[in-house]
């Protein structure tokens, strides 16, 4: 295995405020990485620390084999990074960006890798089009294909298919697993389950501290959960009552059924033996990863408490 | 896919350079506003203060001192009077209560006539009248005064008989003294266009700079615009070369304005302007950039460039004249570069100053520029910390 990024300890803090706390991560070449974490949590931080644009104030490692601290500038050139806001030009054509993202680095050619982009995104006959006038998800595509446009080796990106629909959101991703498939290294932080479990590995952060690594099994797997499910009328509002057993650590309803989980399994069945009647139906089922990061979310604002 | 991690240029780099620059160029031609303030800006200032220097104001409050009853008096009053300029106001009877009205700003003009008049314009011996004009708005007393020129030979032509007549055909019977109070320097209505130059040049090319990249900062696109190898420098040149542009379109506007419609003169000093100008918009450029490195929002850029103009007006000898300030105020006015660009601005023009003479303010100015670029370039930070 090729290890893309190394980093060890790092710490940011802001107005006396850590907002990452001795971050550690190895990933390996040409892996798509999940990023998750609810807001706040230190994921646009730590990919900002990780391409040189914002420096840690303790830490160290590397990525793509340069120095983060010392050597940010070459890791800027290999990277591409796609920011949490649109950071296009608005008041620029589609052409216009992709010139100046080509211009801005250097590149040679620069006439056939913006018809090249153009052609991949299908935008060539909307070239002439201002950036600011395209939907969320053609928005993305394109701010995608800018910061790609140098053929980078890592891929830094942030939330980028928040507020963007389904359909826009899969072709996104299907353009990610192939750029991927060609060797680079995407780092990709995200809200949506769903492009969690597209990502070949995850990395679930809260409150500034790495909590989960791995496939998306292996995150399932190491929280050691017990799930059932229940169903029937009603059942969706015994998540009061439940919680106030200690061996339930997790009550979630999923549509009309609820989620019941808990590390002890012979516990867990205890505290349901109540409730084993009609009209409720029980039924042991796997846990899912929102199951899990439900979970992990609560056990550190317990430890915050 | 190698082929695209060619290992970009670690130096300065043209391309970069170029990209951004073309990139604020078409930016700068896509928004409309910034047409209106190239246009707008120095176009409305001429017409404002061109207003007021054509401005031909009459009827200004007059107060007068007569020390003798006589003919003479009454004709060389009625002849003031007659003067669309001139409105009398006052009439008193001691030069303190005269002082006094000036002194307050009451009366714009105070006229005496003395007790010997008479008695000097029969015998030929000298006779004055004094005319004090508060001359703290020279604009307004400059055409007033202009009117009062043939006063002398004309007011006394029907009371003069016998010698007195003869000898006043040869030279004026009385003479006029004018006094001009609290304006030392005497700022002529020319000297203002050319100061306007300077104030307008400040006021968009500052603020437009320091607006235009912080703007950037607020959008979120100069997040982007760092994650890439692009290296202060060219970012810097990039961003304010197009302005360039701006500055020496609005130069010329306000130089064909002045000499157009104001009929300004252009005495010559051709090099040492071209050099004081450049040097100018350059430093106010760099300046513009960085005010912006000092800011996080396009208000904070706003308000910090009006911070620095204010002075600009006030200070720079533009409204108050420069040896009319006390001594404190002169020296704030020496570190601020509007005040070496008036200088050399109406050197060349009223003037005809050559580069010699010009080389005091030109040497100020490239100080400026040096200093602020360099501030500029260290502020400019690389990351978002
Ligand atoms: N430049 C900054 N200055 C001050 N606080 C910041 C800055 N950037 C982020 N923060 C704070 O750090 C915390 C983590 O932010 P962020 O890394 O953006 O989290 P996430 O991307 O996971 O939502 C937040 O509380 C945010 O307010
Ligand atoms: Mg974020």
């Amino acid at each position: 295995m090729t290890v893309a990024i190394r980093v060890e300890g790092l710490n940011k803090s802001f107005g006396g405020r850590r907002v990452v706390k001795d971050f550690a991560i190895e990933v390996e070449r040409g892996r798509i990485t999940g990023f998750l974490g609810p807001n706040g949590s230190g994921k646009t931080t730590t990919l900002r620390m990780l391409c040189g644009l914002l420096t840690p104030d303790s830490g160290s490692g590397e990525a793509l084999g340069y120095d983060i601290i010392a050597e940010s500038a070459e890791i800027k050139r290999r990277t591409g990074y796609m920011t949490q806001r649109f950071s296009l030009y608005e008041d620029l054509t589609i052409e216009e960006n992709l010139q100046f993202s080509a211009r801005i680095r250097d590149l040679d050619r620069v006439r056939q890798r913006v018809e090249a982009a153009l052609d991949q995104l299908g935008l060539t006959e909307r070239r002439r089009q201002l950036a600011g006038t395209l939907s969320g998800g053609w928005k993305q595509r394109l701010a995608l294909a800018t910061a790609t446009l140098h053929e980078p080796e890592l891929l830094l990106l942030d939330e980028p298919t928040a507020g963007v629909d389904p359909q826009a959101r899969r072709t996104f991703w299907d353009e990610i697993h192939r750029l991927a498939a060609d060797g680079l290294t995407v780092l990709v932080s995200t809200h949506y389950m769903d492009e969690a479990e597209r990502c070949h590995d995850i990395a679930y952060i809260a409150y500034g501290e790495l909590l989960a690594r791995g496939t998306a099994e292996e995150v399932i797997r190491s929280a050691g959960l017990v799930t059932w499910r229940g169903e029937g009328p009603g059942v969706d509002r015994l998540s009061p009552e439940l919680l106030g057993d200690p061996a339930i650590e997790l009550a979630a309803p999923f549509g009309l059924a609820l989620h019941v989980s808990g590390r002890d399994a012979s516990a867990l069945e205890t505290a349901l033996e109540p409730y084993r009647r009609p009209p409720f139906r029980w039924t042991r089922t796997e846990p899912g990863l929102e199951d899990v990061f439900i979970h992990l979310m609560g056990r550190v604002e317990d430890n915050f408490r | 896919m190698s082929a695209g991690r060619l290992p970009a240029r670690r130096g300065f780099s043209r391309q970069r350079m170029t990209a951004v620059l073309v990139k604020e160029f078409i930016q700068l031609t896509r928004d409309r506003l910034t047409y209106a303030m190239i246009l707008a800006v120095p176009l409305v200032q001429m017409m404002l203060f061109g207003y007021a220097i054509n401005s031909d104001p009459r009827h200004l409050p007059t107060a007068l001192l007569v020390q003798e009853n006589s003919v003479f008096a009454r004709s060389v009053v009625s002849a003031i009077a007659n003067s669309s300029y001139f409105e009398i106001e006052h009439e008193v009877r001691s030069p303190e209560e005269l002082d006094r009205l000036i002194r307050t700003g009451q009366v714009q003009f105070a006229i005496t006539i003395p007790g010997d008049f008479t008695r000097r314009v029969v015998r030929g011996d000298g006779a004055q009248i004094l005319v004090e004009a508060d001359a703290t708005d020279p604009t307004a007393v400059g055409s007033a005064v202009a009117a009062l020129a043939s006063l002398p030979s004309e007011a006394l032509r029907h009371d003069l008989t016998g010698a007195a007549a003869a000898s006043a055909r040869s030279a004026p019977p009385f003479e006029l003294v004018v006094h001009r109070r609290y304006n030392p320097e005497n700022v002529t209505a020319y000297n203002i266009v050319p100061g306007l130059l300077g104030v307008v040049l400040t006021l968009t090319l500052v603020m437009m700079t320091a607006i235009g990249v912080t703007r950037e900062q607020e959008r979120g696109t100069m997040e982007s615009l760092l994650a890439t190898p692009v290296q202060p420098l060219e970012v810097m040149i990039g961003k304010l070369a197009p302005f360039v542009i701006v500055g020496l379109l609005q130069t010329a506007i306000i130089l064909l304005v002045a000499r157009l419609l104001f009929g300004v003169p252009m005495a010559g000093g051709w090099a040492g302007l071209a050099i004081g100008t450049s040097l100018f918009i350059i430093g106010s450029l760099a300046l513009g950039f960085l005010i912006s490195t000092l800011t996080r929002t396009q208000l904070q850029a706003m308000q910090l460039s009006v911070f620095y103009l204010l002075p600009s007006i006030l200070l720079s000898g533009f409204m108050f004249p420069f040896r009319g300030m006390p001594e404190w105020a002169q020296w704030l006015g020496t570190v601020i570069p509007v005040t070496h660009f008036l200088r050399i601005v109406r050197g060349a023009l009223l003037k005809g100053q050559d580069l010699a003479e010009m080389a005091p303010s030109l040497l100020a100015l490239a100080v400026f520029v040096c200093v602020v670029s360099a501030l500029a370039l260290a502020r400019y930070r690389t990351t978002l910390d």
